[in-house]
């Protein structure tokens, strides 16, 4: 055992300012199975309102199954099952009865690879606000054009609202899949490496967006780079063989973690 | 050291060229502060000016370590125990230098007193607090090789003894002050080179602290123990001469 590592914190949650913060998100006691592999063991953690949160882990640690979750996608995929509760503003959405299009229009999720519509840049935007909504015309385009902002997309794009989403660049068209998310007027956004495959310049325009969208939504990010997740969350969870190893604000696990594990992760030591 | 090792095996030789530059720089300090005692003690001309001499290299590794950590920070993007690792590295560098510094000035406190013919017994006071002074420099860089913070905190507590140690040795060379005024003039040059090394007690104290919050990634929350209270003593000036 490392001496320089406090192990006295059994908790693997051990952040100590979330008393009084308003939770969106409570998943407790959740274990998660593909067929008869428990991908997800007891995972305890909670998303707080306005807040971004990280996770963090090796690939197949369970970060992405847990965000999958958190919006029943998993739900698409044949012997996959969840056990125990994710609450949204109080109410488990596991339960059957739950309305899980509903559920999908209030926890947005962004992928890896931007996926547009193969449409046109306006009815990527609009398409989604027409299933849950009937705007007029005008409501609508103000609708398209507020999200397009919200996506930091809107000036690029004002012109050349009737091209195709497939012909802008990999950053503006992940930035457009932000709008997308953000028109159906999200409570909760899911982002799932959203800027793996963006450049540098993409990658700051997105987490710029980051900043200004937790003032009006919950954000979970799942990223592999450290340094993105250092800059843009404001607590960070680390995950490990399926387990939540621990939990905390940002800055405490990326200048003190607790436990010797999310340090090895963090700095690149073989574990 | 018990920490895993770096996946990129160039990164870990990076942080231990960074402590093998502290610990060379440390030895130097040591190695300045000590012959420059000793040239006070001895009034030694030609060990005072080589002891000047020596303190360009220690600048000249303070600047290496700060480039070096630049560059690691921009390159490595260091986080936790190795982030640590890099801001302690530069810390203690600055605390060396000014370590360094503080030699080289009493190495020249010593070339100014080469004429003084005031017996040796003068100097004991100082020659021992040097000696202290330089047990505690010791003591908190081989505290930082091996990462012992418990080791780091004894020599932040026992600061105390150099101050102390300060307060007397001020007293007793007013007094010598008092009784001949040939010996202003000594014991003034010997009075700034205590002071000097007051400071080096200080200096060792702050890479106490930073050993510290090296290994447990917070600071030292106990309150320092002070009691350099010279600057508070009165001087008899009615029973002088």
């Amino acid at each position: 055992m490392n001496p320089l590592i406090q192990t006295d914190v059994k908790q693997p949650t051990g952040a100590t300012d979330t008393a009084t913060l308003p939770q969106k998100v409570s998943v407790r006691r959740l274990n998660f199975y593909y067929g008869e592999y428990r991908a997800l063991a007891d995972i305890n953690v909670s998303l707080y309102q306005n807040k971004v949160t990280a996770f963090i882990g090796p690939s197949g640690c369970g970060k992405s199954t847990l965000l999958r979750i958190l919006n029943r996608i998993y739900d698409l995929y044949p012997n996959q099952r969840a056990e125990g509760e994710v609450l949204l503003d109080g109410e488990n959405i596991l339960r059957p009865a739950q309305d899980v299009n509903l559920l999908r229009a209030k926890v947005g999720m962004v992928f890896q690879k931007p996926t547009p519509f193969p449409m046109t840049i306006y009815e990527n935007v609009a398409f989604g606000v027409r299933l849950y909504e009937q705007l007029s015309k005008a409501d609508l385009d103000a609708r398209v054009e507020d999200s397009l902002r919200r996506g930091a997309l809107w000036d690029e794009v004002k012109e050349k609202l009737e091209a195709s989403g497939l012909s802008l660049s990999g950053g503006q068209q992940q930035r457009l899949c932000i709008a997308r998310t953000v028109a159906i007027k999200p409570e909760v956004i899911l982002l799932d490496e959203p800027c793996s495959a963006l450049d540098p310049i993409s990658t700051a325009k997105i987490e710029e967006l980051i900043d200004v969208l937790k003032r009006d939504y919950t954000i979970a990010i799942v990223t592999h780079n450290m340094q993105q997740a250092a800059r843009t969350s404001d607590y960070t969870a680390f995950m490990y063989l399926g387990e939540l190893v621990e939990f905390d604000n940002t800055t405490q696990i990326f200048t003190n973690p607790r436990m010797e594990r999310t340090q090895d992760y963090i700095t690149g030591r073989f574990g | 050291m018990d920490t895993h090792e770096h996946i990129v095996s160039s990164y870990e030789e990076e942080l231990s060229s960074l402590n093998n530059k502290i610990a060379k720089m440390g030895g130097l300090a040591e190695q300045v502060l000590g012959q420059s005692i000793d040239a006070l003690e001895g009034r030694d001309p030609d060990l005072a000016a080589a002891t000047i001499q020596q303190d360009e290299a220690i600048d000249m590794l303070e600047k290496e370590i700060e480039e070096q950590a630049i560059v690691m920070i921009a390159r490595r993007q260091p986080l936790a125990y190795d982030l640590r690792q890099i801001m302690a590295a530069l810390r203690i560098s600055t605390e060396l230098e000014r370590i360094g510094d503080l030699g080289k000035n009493i190495a020249k406190r010593a070339l100014a007193v080469v004429g003084e013919q005031q017996p040796k017994q003068l100097m004991l006071g100082l020659k021992h607090m040097g000696e202290l002074a330089l047990g505690q420099l010791k003591e908190v860089l081989d505290a930082y090789i091996e990462r012992d913070a418990d080791r780091a905190l004894k020599v932040w507590y026992t600061d105390e003894d150099v101050d102390a140690m300060y307060n007397s040795l001020f007293r007793e060379l007013l007094t010598y002050m008092m009784e001949d005024p040939r010996n202003i003039g000594l014991c003034t040059h010997l009075l700034f080179g205590a002071k000097n090394i007051e400071r080096v007690g200080d200096h060792a104290t702050n890479i106490a602290e930073t050993v510290y919050f090296l290994v447990h990634g917070k600071a030292i929350t106990d309150q320092r123990p002070k009691s350099d209270n010279t600057s508070s003593t009165p001087v008899p000036l009615r029973s002088a001469g």
